[in-house]
């Protein structure tokens, strides 16, 4: 029986051209990342720092939060809180409609791919243009990020060539990156000039001084929050860090770790509208904060690792799931061992379930994160989740739901077998259980593989020959 | 300081499919001096109903195993996966029942075997058997739950006939990982043709490894390419039994 998701992998493992690209991707990312730490002491050290500074900033999340708020306020800042996507919606809609804005310019904001606000501003007459170079290449063929820090990746520069002809068809057919990535500059400066409204994510937001730090390599970061006259930023609850110092370390580890840069081009600090004393600058700043079931993973203590997360993608470079199955086989905004966690739990494990089995638990995700996640301990949790009977003791929206009495029977007569040892021959018996835990995919073992051969003789029975002593 | 009596915990993959591996590594254990007891009533560490979801179940498992070593002495298992599961995952699967205490009693004795060998028994083999080019799998588990990765490279380097041929990717998994190869075929298989490629191009004509699943996993992947494509397949076997091979031969010599 094949699902949805296993005829999507086994539609992307069959393109043989994109799996070449994203593995070159992959090993040019994992390749820059390891020359960024070449001292494995330092770089774990780093680790646990980043980890404490976001673990703590959750443990206060609330009272965080609060303080942010009250920061940004009094400089000027308008703060809106979303429980929902489409509360976030509504917010970025009522600041347009305000504004009579007929169209607004974003910088990268994986938040507003959580938010569909594209889809929903078009629906409302209102053009929303990607202006970060993988997310303007991705909208013009219509596609998602198949990455959540390179959108495009998925796409050779010959297939990026072609789109922009066709697209710009007075623009003449070129492979040459800068020519096409000049192209991309002049369309979008236009419209940075034009738009009365940008948008931004936020990478940390200082509860301390009120401050949303934006990482960046364009500078269409710095142009989408400084040149229209209004800037909505757009974020997680999570993001927020306790104190200005909590920066350096986190913007240490979180470039180095992502693209294998020491720091990235541009760095941004806002701290509010312009002043009256100030020249430039949007004259009005908002930032929604959203929630989106991120309260719900907040209040497991074992869960809530998962929003320790910065956002840097380094599991997914690392992934050997990833690198051949390719972001968009996963069905969600965010792809990889980091929206293997967080999809089920912000979405159900009704809808996105399947994720958690999409893992050979190797470790490698763990082995990378930055802030320390233990990502395979997750899925573990999760897959418990999944099929676990008292479901009133996790907060994982559908717990219970993947339990199914013919799995669960088989592990009960496993469990049963495996823990009275003395009654029968235990091996025969396993052997047999285990095999027909799954009848229908046994076929899928030997479709690329020979079929396990059982010894003649099992361990017990050999050692005990050998008068091996047993207590 | 060596201990001179020890707990073996055989693994049900070894029990069930590869006794030799487990008899290999008694026998080495044995020859280096260590008294090794191996309890008749062990059967599974309860890793696949672990990974599965199935605590309850794991966990009732888990139980029959704690009580098998009583005794606060070392347990060596022949496999960084099941080795994992029970120094790693115990503590967690046992957190807050009523035998935590006796689980992690268990957990804090567990050693993979290379680990053992390398650091604990210090051993000094010695290689009597032909010229022979090996690659090296590490498994997963053995690398990052149980930090054992070099150990296998480690014993290698003792023989001095073995010539080691390192693989690309060497550190990404093999694509087994349990119930994932049956709950995601297309991705397991995409893996361990990736896996067997690499491990081919070494030109090594023997593969080792400290655990099972891999072996099985990979050595069924070569197995299948030599019947259905005529492919070479590298000769698969588990570190104990390999080294136990070569180093017999010096034993018998002396005698």
């Amino acid at each position: 029986m094949s699902t949805e998701f296993r005829i999507d992998v086994q539609k992307a493992l069959g393109k043989t051209e994109v799996r070449a690209h994203f593995r070159k991707a992959m090993d040019t990312l994992m390749t820059n990342r390891r020359n960024q730490f070449p001292d494995d002491a330092a770089l774990q050290a780093l680790r646990h720092q980043a980890q404490a500074i976001r673990a703590n900033a959750l443990s206060k999340l609330p009272e965080l939060l609060e303080q942010l708020e009250a920061k940004l306020t009094a400089k000027g800042v308008q703060v809106h809180w979303a429980e929902t996507t489409d509360e976030a919606n509504q917010i970025v809609l009522s600041i347009m409609q305000k504004h009579q804005a007929k169209s607004i310019i974003k910088g990268k904001s994986m938040v507003s791919e959580e938010m569909g606000l594209n889809h929903f501003l078009e629906a409302q007459g209102i053009e929303a243009l990607e202006s970060d170079l993988g997310e303007f290449i991705i909208q013009l063929d219509g596609e998602t990020p198949s990455h959540i820090i390179m959108p495009a990746i998925h796409k050779s520069k010959e297939q990026i060539s072609q789109l922009f002809h066709d697209k710009f068809p007075d623009i003449p057919y070129t492979e040459n990156v800068d020519e096409l990535t000049a192209s991309a500059r002049r369309i979008l400066r236009d419209k940075f000039y034009t738009a009365s409204v940008g948008l931004s994510g936020v990478n940390f937001a200082v509860a301390e001084t009120g401050t949303l730090c934006l990482v960046e390599n364009e500078g269409n970061g710095r142009m989408s929050t400084t040149v229209p006259p209004v800037h909505i930023a757009v974020t997680g609850i999570e993001k927020v860090v306790e104190k200005l110092s909590d920066i350096p370390p986190l913007l240490s580890i979180l470039p180095r770790s992502a693209t294998g840069q020491p720091i990235t081009t541009y760095f941004n600090m806002i701290s509010g509208p312009r002043q009256a004393d100030e020249k430039d600058g949007p004259t009005e700043v908002h930032l929604v904060l959203l929630d989106n079931g991120r309260s719900n993973i907040y209040s497991d203590p074992e869960l809530l690792a998962t929003l320790r997360c910065i956002r840097c993608g380094a599991c997914i470079n690392h992934c050997p799931v990833y690198v051949r199955i390719g972001g968009h086989s996963y069905g969600t905004v965010y792809p990889g061992p980091i929206g293997t966690i967080l999809e089920p739990q912000k979405q159900g494990l009704k809808v996105h379930g399947e994720l958690i089995q999409a893992s050979s638990l190797c470790g490698a995700c763990g082995e990378v994160c930055p802030v320390r996640i233990p990502i395979p301990n997750i899925i573990n949790r999760l897959r418990y989740d999944s099929v676990r009977k008292d479901t009133e003791h996790t907060p994982t929206f559908d717990a219970g739901t993947k339990r199914k009495p013919l799995e669960a029977a088989i592990w009960q007569g496993w469990s049963w077998s495996a823990s009275h040892p003395s009654l029968y021959n235990f091996g025969g018996t396993v052997a047999t259980q285990l095999r027909g835990l799954v009848p229908n995919k046994v076929g899928a073992w030997t479709n690329v593989r020979t079929a396990p051969q059982l010894a003649d003789k099992t361990l017990h029975q050999q050692l005990k020959a050998l008068g091996v002593d047993h207590e | 300081m060596k201990p001179d009596t020890i707990y073996f915990f055989g693994t049900c993959l070894i029990d069930l499919i590869y006794p030799q591996a487990g008899v290999s590594a008694v026998q080495l254990l044995q020859r280096e001096g260590v008294k090794v007891i191996y309890p008749q009533a062990q059967t599974c560490c309860g890793q696949p109903a672990w990974n599965s979801g199935y605590r309850d179940e794991a966990r009732k498992v888990a139980r029959a195993q704690i009580k098998l070593f009583p005794k606060d002495l070392p347990i060596v298992i022949p496999s960084g996966s099941c080795a994992g599961m029970m120094k790693t995952h115990y503590p967690e699967l046992f957190k807050g029942e009523a035998d935590e205490a006796e689980a992690l009693q268990v957990a804090n004795r567990v050693y993979e075997f290379t680990e053992f060998l390398v650091d604990v028994l210090q051993v000094d083999l010695k290689d009597f058997g032909e010229p022979v080019a090996v690659a090296v799998h590490t498994s997963c588990s053995a690398r990052r739950e149980m930090g054992v990765a070099d150990k296998i490279e480690q014993l290698l380097g003792q023989l001095s006939k073995v010539e080691v041929k390192e693989q690309a990717y060497k550190a990404e998994c093999c694509g087994f990982g349990g119930t994932f190869a049956v709950k995601q075929p297309e991705i397991s298989a995409a893996m361990v043709a990736d896996k067997i490629l690499h491990l081919r191009a070494t030109g090594a004509t023997q593969l080792v490894s400290q655990d099972c699943g891999c072996l099985l996993n990979i050595s069924g992947a070569f197995a299948y390419q030599a019947n259905h494509e005529g492919k070479t397949a590298p000769k698969a076997q588990h570190i104990a039994e390999f080294l136990w091979d070569r180093t017999q031969a010096a034993e018998e010599m002396k005698s």
